[in-house]
């Protein structure tokens, strides 16, 4: 789960981060008065959308008086802000952050995630700030030091200090440029993150060490447990299928194909796709109904793709095990039943009980295309969009 | 032969008399494994499926001499039965479970590194469908019937694909010695090198399939250890062609995030290796086929 750039910045400061000093705002008025409380004469609005790569695309405005912040509030907000990493649709700004300007003498890059290889947690940190981190490995991966962090003691002052000299940070800064980065550890340690980026951090003029723009990532598997952090969850940020995917406990992205596909497990879907893919179709969406593909589960699946206009022909692949197929048959003839389904519907049943799921199917009223194998599926699922 | 598991393997089920522990249990049986008793924490003394049931693993392992266990508890409890399961002395543990905290796993793992190589457990999974050695014991949650008994390891990280792959291999009339469903999240406790490892030991496997998919390293690192370690061809198949960068496909674990992480880049590594490449999924138990006739 993803949150917004003032909500992580608020969690780090929690953990002894210094931010710049700022207030969320959700209209232009809004926006006016917390610059106006906010005090000073230069002021930066930030579109709060879960992407990154916001300035490029216009979702920073610096602003030199209260009225251009309420300007700039207003240009922003209720619209969608389209940058490199939402995709073509954008994201809606439904709030903006205000906040003082920084006089920035120097840009670093601080992050930390999960090192599968390793199973620790690595921080990542460059003397480069401000670009992305596949950009300065790109460009200047000389810069780039790594350091792995034993979980079990976790992160220890002298491998701050490294990070911290290693970034070229003068003497009088370390002791407290080590705790920003141990406070950073903390955060993504204690919070069940599993990924903190401070992009950059950034050495005032007067010398302050200040989380400029922060992201946070966080496990879904562990929100159980971290209630502070799953009610900052706002769905007006992901794409709407796939809340509504997720709410109905379906495992669900949205891609760019025509063809909707229904499958069991998420190795078999990945699967399926790629036949689809190699027989000269593009999959719509991913979709897991779970290894046991319940009616109820199936109902859901249909439902959601008959949602999705760009769907021209629907994949069903189930390989039942402990769930039949005769059991998994007729929750299909039941979803049909319940929802009109418009375009061909190509269905492949394997596993135990197939004969049966199969004549359930044939006796039934729905309309459909039988399939035997992935592959058969595949190629019927592409010739099914011509006709 | 076969790895992890045999038919006097003695198996105690974790989270015995819940539904899903009883369900499975039950399966489990039923297919000839020589499940003992179970554990639930107080419910001890209890009997359940007509075998006894104990407040401790420490206890039923005490009392029945397993050396195996499944657990069919919470995500939220999962990490802390792993750890009884590991201090018991349990050889074999599988958690089918889905949705343990990436966290809890580092430190599962953490906690086993207190016993020494010939003492530590085996973790297989979380989230998987468990391990099954055709015609002898079945230690998950798999459809018993569609697989053979052979000479084929199975390494995958999904239930329902690697379910296909059996039956692939099945309409073939070719066998499996041992299914391992290592499971689909970041953190797992048995690794693809890790199982493969135990079947270039076993004298029965004549060849691995080995059944990937996009994200994280152990995919590449399993083919660099097949080439540098194994005289048993290893065949493979990565899911997740159509996969976009950065977004999680189902499994917790299938996220593109770093170059060799894509399945173009883990297929071109794994060829480098000498892995012979199963080119689509409709195909796995063909490429197997013929990369036996090619070993003869």
């Amino acid at each position: 789960m993803d949150i917004h750039e003032y909500q992580a910045k608020k969690i780090l400061s929690g953990f002894g981060v210094t931010i710049p000093r700022g207030g969320i705002a959700y209209s232009p008025e809004n926006a006016e008065n917390k610059a106006r409380e906010l005090g000073g004469s230069k002021w930066v609005v930030k579109a709060q959308v879960h992407s990154g790569a916001r300035g490029k695309a216009g979702g920073i405005i610096i602003c030199n008086s209260s009225l251009e912040v309420a300007q700039a509030a207003d240009k922003l907000l209720g619209k969608k802000l389209i940058t490199n990493q939402t995709g073509p649709e954008g994201k809606i700004t439904n709030r903006v952050y205000i906040e003082e300007a920084t006089d920035i003498k120097k840009e670093l890059y601080l992050g930390l995630v999960f090192d599968r290889s390793s199973e620790s947690i690595m921080v990542v940190a460059s003397t480069e700030g401000g670009m992305s981190v596949e950009e300065i490995s790109k460009k200047k991966p000389e810069t780039i030091i790594r350091s792995k962090i034993e979980v079990a003691v976790g992160m220890q002052k002298f491998q701050a200090r490294e990070i911290a000299f290693g970034l070229k940070i003068e003497p009088n800064l370390i002791a407290r440029a080590a705790d920003t980065i141990i406070g950073c550890y903390r955060a993504f340690s204690e919070l069940d993150a599993t990924m903190v980026e401070v992009n950059p951090l950034v050495i005032s003029n007067q010398d302050q060490i200040l989380a400029l723009d922060c992201k946070m990532s966080f496990d879904n598997n562990a929100l159980f447990r971290r209630n502070q952090v799953s009610e900052l969850r706002d769905k007006t940020q992901e794409n709407p299928n796939e809340v509504y995917a997720s709410d109905r406990g379906l495992n669900y992205v949205s891609l760019d194909g025509n063809i909707g596909n229904i499958i069991n497990g998420a190795g078999l879907a990945m699967a399926s796709m790629d036949m689809i893919k190699l027989a000269g179709g593009e999959p719509a969406n991913f979709l897991d109904v779970g290894g046991g593909a319940t009616p109820e589960k199936i109902v859901k699946a249909f439902k959601l793709i008959s949602m999705d206009e760009k769907v021209k022909v629907i994949l069903v692949n189930i390989f039942a095990g402990i769930n039949r197929c005769d059991w998994v048959a007729e929750g299909i003839v039941q979803a049909l039943e319940k929802i009109e389904i418009k375009v061909p519907i190509v269905i492949r049943l394997a596993g135990t009980n197939v004969e049966k799921g199969n004549k359930i199917l044939k006796e039934s009223k729905i309309k459909y295309i039988e399939a035997n194998t992935l592959e058969d599926a595949a190629n019927k699922a592409v010739k099914a969009l011509g006709n | 032969m076969s790895v992890l598991i045999d038919k006097k393997t003695k198996i105690i089920v974790q989270g015995f008399t819940g539904k899903m522990g009883s369900f499975h249990a039950e399966e489990m049986i039923k297919y000839g494994t020589n499940v003992v008793g179970g554990v639930t924490p107080g419910k001890g003394g209890m009997k359940h499926l007509n075998l006894p049931v104990f407040n401790t693993v420490k206890e039923a392992v005490k009392n029945t001499g397993a050396s195996a266990s499944i657990l069919f508890v919470p995500p939220a409890f999962a990490a802390d039965s792993a750890m009884e399961a590991a201090d018991a002395g349990i050889k074999t543990c599988v958690a089918i479970v889905d949705g343990i905290p990436s966290h809890d796993m580092i430190k599962i793992k953490r906690y086993m590194r207190r016993y020494s190589r010939t003492e530590k457990m085996t973790l297989v999974g979380p989230n998987c469908a468990g391990v099954i050695s055709p015609g002898k014991a079945m230690l998950g949650i798999m459809p018993g019937h569609i697989y053979k008994e052979g000479k084929i390891g199975i390494i995958g990280r999904s239930g329902t694909l690697g379910y296909e792959a059996a039956q692939q291999l099945k309409n073939l009339n070719i066998g499996v010695s041992t299914s391992v469903g290592i499971g689909g999240d970041p953190i797992n406790g048995s690794s693809f090198k890790d199982i493969l490892e135990k079947f270039e030991e076993d004298d029965e496997t004549e060849a691995v399939l080995m059944i990937g998919e996009i994200g994280g390293p152990q995919e590449v690192a399993a083919g660099k250890f097949a080439k540098e370690n194994m005289k048993k061809p290893v065949i493979a198949y990565i899911a997740g062609l159509t996969a976009p960068k950065g977004r999680v496909m189902g499994h917790a674990g299938a996220i593109v995030s770093a170059y060799g992480e894509s399945a173009v880049e883990k297929v071109e590594l794994l060829k480098e290796c000498g892995v012979i490449i199963s080119k689509n999924p409709s195909v796995m138990g063909e490429t197997v086929k013929s990369a036996l006739n090619s070993k003869i």
